[in-house]
């Protein structure tokens, strides 16, 4: 009895607290992302946002989700009912257990593996199955021709930031996300963000790209669409996919924090004295509205010219500056141990 | 270790059940799906014996990257499943040798291994004490079997280039874009300001 308690009750409550302890807060999170969306882009043009549910307007991502808990599930009738229920609750989960190797400071992590990024890497990559499968099974043309083109789309610019991970794993010498934060230590100027810094610049258009957000949100392109594979899903299921993708949103920021903007570290070492989870929050955030920002900023790409950057600019590119970064390294013996 | 077996059952009776359901269910796009399923739990399996690195790699390359090329064409595909039917009987003869030889080799694999010493302690700890599977994999690869790895990259490469060569055609009287023109267009080349007069047009 002691030996159960000790060695499986006890971890396992323990876990679970610890899994609540980062999705409850990320489920607020993306509560609130929508109304910073919204709230930016109505101060970029000039309008007010949500201002009437509560005070300034901060109850309405309440409101909403109450909203779309109390409608009906509409399933239709021609579609591939299991698939179609299967795809949103996909999406959901995958945005959901990536975090369990984002470090949030140090030692604050659920699970230290030493092959993180690469995790990390094997779950975005896996995010594509619930649009397509949402496109499929709703069997609907505007649907399906939104899968369709986010397939292509997330795969093509996965490839870029492969190797834009790649080129960062060369200079920090480590696949674990700690140690790659802990190679960045001592102040802003020991970010990577500095010395891979057009890396630093594609892998932001990347996972812009990646999360099918504006101005790459061809997915969705509500004017030829409708609203792309996500057309015929109502209440919760087009709930969860909504949290999914903008879950995926704040976890593409923590990656770019942990790659590029030194993790939970100060910029200054004189402020050490800010916990470090802040710092990772405040890093999160600012890359979350570099998003909101384009999206209010830039108009939508063409198609084409979409693939056209994927493939003729940004992977010629990463692959550039990779030999670059190896030949640096072996040529002035940096290579880290 | 109760929770490792636990896991291991979990995994391989997934894996198992989900690859015959890879060949029995009507539906391709299913069958895709369940294709998918069992990579991921081979991933689960590489990770209880201590392959993390493989694990990931199986996930990245055949499920994020290969399963998605087979839906898109799987999905593509106007398939008549009752058609796809019909010659079930006639191809069960051929399937059969097929997987008759192949289960007969793997019969032969299985009895000509030998268990030695050296290969016990290789399996008790796969990876060199003082490095994780990474390194251990990386040694291998780019130090003892360097000339075999780069050779089977030039076989990609091979199959690359065909490819490409296969599909690629000029087609006449098509307009492309080229972006860089675009973008050195100067103003003084397209537009030009005329002063029209009030009433009598150009």
């Amino acid at each position: 009895m002691e030996l159960l308690w000790d060695g499986y009750i006890q971890p396992g409550i323990w876990i679970v607290a610890k899994i609540l302890a980062i999705v409850l807060p990320l489920l607020i999170a993306v509560a609130y992302l929508t109304y910073a969306e919204r709230k930016v882009i109505g101060a970029m043009q000039m309008r007010k946002g949500p201002n009437v549910v509560g005070p300034f307007g901060l109850l309405q991502p309440l409101a909403d989700g109450l909203k779309l808990f109390l409608k009906e599930t509409v399933i239709p009738t021609s579609a591939n009912k299991v698939v179609f229920l299967i795809a949103p609750m996909l999406t959901f989960i995958l945005a959901l257990v990536a975090w369990a190797v984002i470090p949030f400071g140090e030692g604050l992590v659920i699970s230290n593996l030493n092959v993180g990024i690469l995790y990390l890497f094997a779950i975005s990559s896996l995010g594509v199955y619930g649009i397509v499968m949402a496109g499929w099974s709703s069997n609907s043309k505007y649907a399906f021709l939104g899968a369709l083109r986010s397939a292509a789309q997330m795969v093509s610019y996965e490839i870029s930031i492969g190797l834009i991970i790649i080129s960062v794993l060369l200079t920090t010498g480590s696949l674990n996300l700690s140690d790659i934060v802990l190679a960045q230590s001592g102040g802003i100027w020991n970010w990577n963000f500095i010395y891979h810094l057009p890396m630093f610049v594609i892998f932001i258009v990347s996972i812009l790209a990646e999360t099918n957000r504006a101005p790459f949100d061809l997915p969705e392109a509500e004017a030829e669409l409708v609203s792309g594979y996500n057309v015929d899903y109502s209440a919760m299921t087009f709930a969860l996919f909504f949290l999914g993708e903008y879950a995926n949103m704040i976890l593409m920021s923590g990656l770019c924090a942990t790659l590029f903007l030194g993790g939970w570290q100060a910029p200054l070492p004189f402020l050490d004295f800010i916990p470090g989870p802040l710092w990772f929050i405040f890093k999160i955030c600012m890359v979350l509205f570099i998003f909101l920002w384009v999206r209010a900023t830039f108009p939508r790409y063409r198609y084409d010219q979409l693939m056209r950057l994927g493939w003729k600019v940004f992977l010629p590119l990463s692959f550039a500056w990779v030999m670059l970064v190896a030949t640096f390294l072996v040529v002035f013996d940096k290579v880290p141990a | 270790m109760v929770v490792q077996a636990l896991a291991f059952y979990l995994f391989a009776i997934i894996a198992v059940i989900s690859a015959a359901m890879v060949v029995t269910v009507r539906n391709p796009v299913h069958s895709v799906l369940f294709l998918i399923l069992t990579f991921f739990n081979a991933a689960g399996l590489f990770v209880l014996l201590g392959a993390e690195f493989l694990a990931m790699l199986l996930v990245v390359v055949y499920v994020g990257a290969i399963a998605v090329l087979f839906m898109f064409v799987v999905m593509m595909l106007d398939i008549n499943f009752v058609e796809m039917r019909e010659g079930f009987l006639s191809y069960l003869p051929i399937g059969v040798l097929v997987a008759a030889v192949l289960f007969v080799e793997l019969a032969f694999v299985g009895g000509g291994w030998v268990m030695t010493d050296a290969k016990m302690a290789a399996i008790a700890q796969p990876v060199p004490a003082d490095m994780n599977n990474i390194n251990a994999l990386g040694m291998l690869l780019y130090t003892d079997y360097a000339y075999i790895f780069q050779a089977a990259g030039l076989v990609l490469l091979t199959a690359m280039i065909g490819a490409i060569v296969l599909t690629l055609r000029h087609r006449k009287g098509v307009r492309r874009q080229n972006i860089s023109q675009q973008v050195q267009r100067q103003r003084a080349e397209t537009l030009e300001i005329k002063k029209v007069p009030v009433g009598r047009g150009i």
